[in-house]
């Protein structure tokens, strides 16, 4: 494991199983790694391996077995300090798409005036302009995940949790938003900890990458991006990169 | 002529066929008044006999109405206890959808010896009629939010009372106002029930009243007037749909 200095978010030997009718599975098996302030890392490992068990953990939505997640250097509590997207379309149909994305800042008390008024600024910085009164199912598949990505980070959180955002986009949008995602990380300065499947997304975005084995999930190599962004997906050390982590993934997998 | 015409228009002209099949059948057969009036007979007598009707129609939307909110908020608190505390779900759930084999016709006579010939013996009968469709539906609608949208809200530290007032209540409505929608026709019918045992009053006293004086012309037209207050009651349940839910846009409404 790579030591970070200046660690936001560190779990160590991270255990957790699910106990179901057929018994006792094993989705996380001891996984190690810490992030640092500011830095975009992501998860890739091939579907079903416990990515999203991973990031519902590490937000407290379920307890580990065994292992420890320190996040900052104060003990606060997680919900303070995580913001979580989950992997669905998760945005309430019945508010228009600025309500609903001041959703954390109503939830958590903070007065809703000033959340509007941050969000109002933050749709027109970043390609919502004109889609603040519209309802989610007026909005098209990028425009929902733009929502609901400006939601998370309304939150005010150090710490945001991305499961598999641009999943459900077609390859069009999906590269379209990749790019607005790294605007928004660079201009936004919060610490991302994103999860794919993708290969290409993983390396167009991260400082870091850690790479998953299939289930139970372990960390199997960490990898530096050092690309300068940003990344050309057709230069020849991108597509060396690519073809390395796509051996690395699909060596188990057959 | 336009969609929404069409759509207007055509159970009209349907209607009025089968109406027009009725008068002419009653007519060349020569069926007596007391066995099956004509529709134009059944007309004249819903004008002229208009006041009569209209007073006992107050009577019986009274009863539907109280039985319909009695029953809807009952059979939402029912429902949002059977979705928050398991033990009410284990022992309650199962005896509500067993009371349903228990035919609403066989409690009527009881309800009015206990609670007399007045209003509330059939405000209970409407209420029990509609009550179980408004709790069903209320219970799949409580439940329908995705585990997905409940994570996103605990991990933002929402509190139990959070989650419901801005998750679980707002996602219950469409399941909801499918319930208040089969419920409130169920209610004429309950409301029409309790009348029919013992009622000095209400449409459907006036037609046991009629039927017995072979009055039939009296009985299609308290009929007719209870199909108008079902109407009007599903109408009303559709505005406030509509305006509740308007968030859905056209498509799905």
């Amino acid at each position: 494991m790579t030591i970070i200095a200046d660690a936001i978010l560190r779990s160590e030997r991270l255990f957790v199983s699910f106990t179901g009718r057929a018994g006792r599975t094993d989705v996380l098996a001891g996984v190690s790694f810490s992030i640092g302030r500011g830095t975009w890392t992501t998860c890739l490992g091939p579907s079903g391996c416990g990515k999203t068990t991973l990031l519902r953990a590490l937000v407290g939505l379920i307890d580990p077995d065994r292992g420890t997640i320190e996040v900052g250097q104060n003990q606060q509590p997680r919900s303070r300090t995580i913001a979580y997207l989950p992997q669905r379309d998760t945005l309430l149909p019945w508010r228009r798409a600025l309500e609903n994305a001041v959703l954390a800042a109503e939830i958590t008390g903070r007065p809703k005036a000033d959340a509007l008024c941050e969000g109002r600024r933050l749709f027109a910085r970043f390609g919502l302009a004109g889609a603040e009164d519209l309802y989610p199912h007026e909005l098209s598949g990028g425009m929902r995940q733009r929502v609901a990505v400006i939601r998370t980070y309304l939150a005010h959180r150090d710490i945001l949790l991305l499961d598999e955002p641009l999943g459900a986009l077609d390859p069009l949008t999906r590269t379209t938003l990749q790019t607005w995602l790294l605007d928004v990380w660079r201009e936004l300065g919060k610490t991302v900890l994103l999860v794919t499947h993708d290969v290409e997304e993983a390396l167009v975005l991260s400082d870091r990458i850690l790479v998953l084995s299939s289930r139970p999930a372990r960390v199997d190599k960490e990898i530096d991006a050092t690309l300068p962004r940003p990344r050309s997906r057709t230069a020849p050390e991108f597509v060396a990169q690519k073809e390395g982590l796509l051996r690395l993934l699909t060596r188990g997998g057959r | 002529m336009s969609e929404r015409a069409k759509r207007i228009v055509a159970p009209i002209l349907l209607l009025l066929g089968l109406l027009a099949i009725w008068e002419i059948v009653v007519r060349v057969a020569g069926v007596p008044d007391y066995i099956l009036p004509p529709p134009t007979r059944i007309a004249a007598t819903f004008v002229v006999r208009f006041p009569t009707i209209w007073g006992h129609t107050l009577v019986t939307l009274a009863e539907i109405a109280l039985g319909l909110l009695l029953g809807g908020a009952a059979g939402f608190a029912l429902a949002v206890a059977i979705v928050y505390v398991p033990v009410i779900e284990w022992t309650v759930h199962p005896l509500i959808i067993a009371s349903q084999m228990v035919p609403v016709f066989a409690i009527a006579p009881l309800l009015i010896v206990w609670l007399g010939y007045g209003l509330w013996p059939k405000v209970v009968v409407a209420a029990l009629v509609g009550f179980f469709p408004m709790t069903i539906n209320g219970i799949d609608g409580l439940r329908s939010a995705n585990a997905e949208t409940v994570d996103l809200f605990r991990s933002l530290g929402a509190t139990r009372w959070q989650i419901f007032r801005k998750l679980r209540l707002p996602g219950s409505l469409p399941a909801l106002f499918t319930g208040w929608k089969i419920g409130a026709p169920l209610s004429v019918v309950g409301a029409t029930i309790g009348e029919w045992i013992g009622a000095r009053q209400g449409l459907g006293f006036l037609m046991l009243q009629s039927n017995a004086l072979l009055r039939v012309d009296v009985v299609f037209a308290a009929i007719l007037a209870l199909a108008l207050v079902g109407l009007l009651l599903f109408g009303v349940v559709r505005i406030i749909e509509r305006w509740a839910l308007r968030w859905r846009g056209p498509a799905t409404s």
